[in-house]
């Protein structure tokens, strides 16, 4: 396999993961955490803590 | 379509107005002193814009890649990773360069005329933000939690400057309960900021170069990202130009996939040969 094919390869291999990655993490019930924390004033990033 | 990309490439500005306006597109929370509390808040921007940020749209990859593994329930983040991998494979660094608000604001900073510093000789600062993204947004998350098991965002709460820059100054002017609530934290982030903000003045941007995590993630894609740069050898006659131009200390000529070429796309232009070419220009 030549490099450039090689490059490709790995490229739809990431693509694959972040689209299982993606999947999982909203089967799994990540984004009400983030919808949760995104949704209040962060204290933290605004300098109260 | 090629010829779209090009003059999107030309008008890099423009771009990067669109995406912060995108990225906060609740600009009437400023004046009310509150955040937009929607669902789109669920969905990450691609750039590093705090969803604090009374305007923001979605959430911010790193904040929220740390709001979950900070949490009881979650050692990993799948689906924030999974949506910065995505940014990441298809556009590498090109977040940097086009869609960053951040990114945007360190450039506007950079064409205040004063004399411009070369950064070359502190290249090694660049692994700095290597740890930033692997200890102080993941580890420190996992390894230090309450009693709940719950942590804060160790970046967000001691190192990031957006969240002062884009929240805690227009929240603390228009809503007098927070303005009440700051004390030496507030202070030691401003201080963070202002000092990010005199050095992207005289240096190109030092954030994005030496502290940004979420520029750490997408530098370490560039290499398998679809969207890449491509040097025709028969054209190119070393000249050098391009690496003269580039600001953040690339040779496009030895490394296409260099971790921190931003995909700017300076180089392209600088190019007397046009010998530098991207995956949409490429014949």
């Amino acid at each position: 396999m030549n490099k450039k094919n090689e490059t490709k390869l790995k490229s739809y291999l990431v693509l694959g993961v972040a689209v299982a990655f993606i999947s999982y993490g909203i089967f799994r019930g990540e984004t009400l955490t983030v919808l949760a924390k995104a949704i209040k004033i962060c204290l933290e990033c605004v300098g109260i803590g | 379509m090629k010829i779209l990309f090009k003059k999107l490439r030309n008008h890099r500005g423009i771009v990067q107005f669109f995406a912060t306006l995108l990225s906060n597109l609740n600009v009437h929370n400023f004046f009310k002193g509150t955040i937009y509390s929607g669902d789109a808040k669920s969905i990450c921007v691609p750039g590093l814009n705090c969803y604090s940020c009374p305007a923001a749209t979605g959430a911010c990859p790193i904040g929220a890649f740390q709001a979950v593994v900070g949490s009881s329930k979650f050692n990993f983040a799948y689906y924030v990773t999974g949506l910065i991998l995505l940014f990441g494979v298809l556009v590498g660094r090109l977040t940097c360069g086009f869609l960053c608000p951040f990114g945007w604001f360190q450039d506007l900073l950079h064409k205040i005329p004063t004399k411009k510093f070369s950064t070359k000789k502190f290249v090694f600062l660049k692994y700095i933000k290597y740890f930033m993204l692997f200890f102080v947004v993941f580890f420190l998350g996992l390894l230090f939690t309450d009693v709940g098991g719950n942590s804060v965002p160790y970046f967000c709460k001691y190192i990031c400057p957006v969240g002062i820059l884009e929240g805690g100054i227009p929240l603390s002017t228009a809503n007098s309960a927070i303005a009440n609530a700051i004390g030496t934290l507030f202070a030691w982030k401003f201080v963070i900021l202002i000092i990010i903000i005199i050095l992207a003045v005289f240096f190109y941007r030092p954030f994005c170069k030496y502290i940004c995590p979420l520029g750490a993630f997408y530098a370490l894609l560039n290499r398998v990202s679809f969207y890449k740069y491509y040097i025709d050898k028969d054209k190119c006659i070393n000249c050098g130009r391009c690496a003269k131009k580039c600001k953040m200390d690339v040779d496009i000529c030895k490394n296409q996939s260099a971790l921190e070429c931003i995909r700017c796309g300076e180089c392209i232009n600088e190019c007397p040969t046009s010998a530098i070419s991207t995956s949409l220009s490429k014949k």
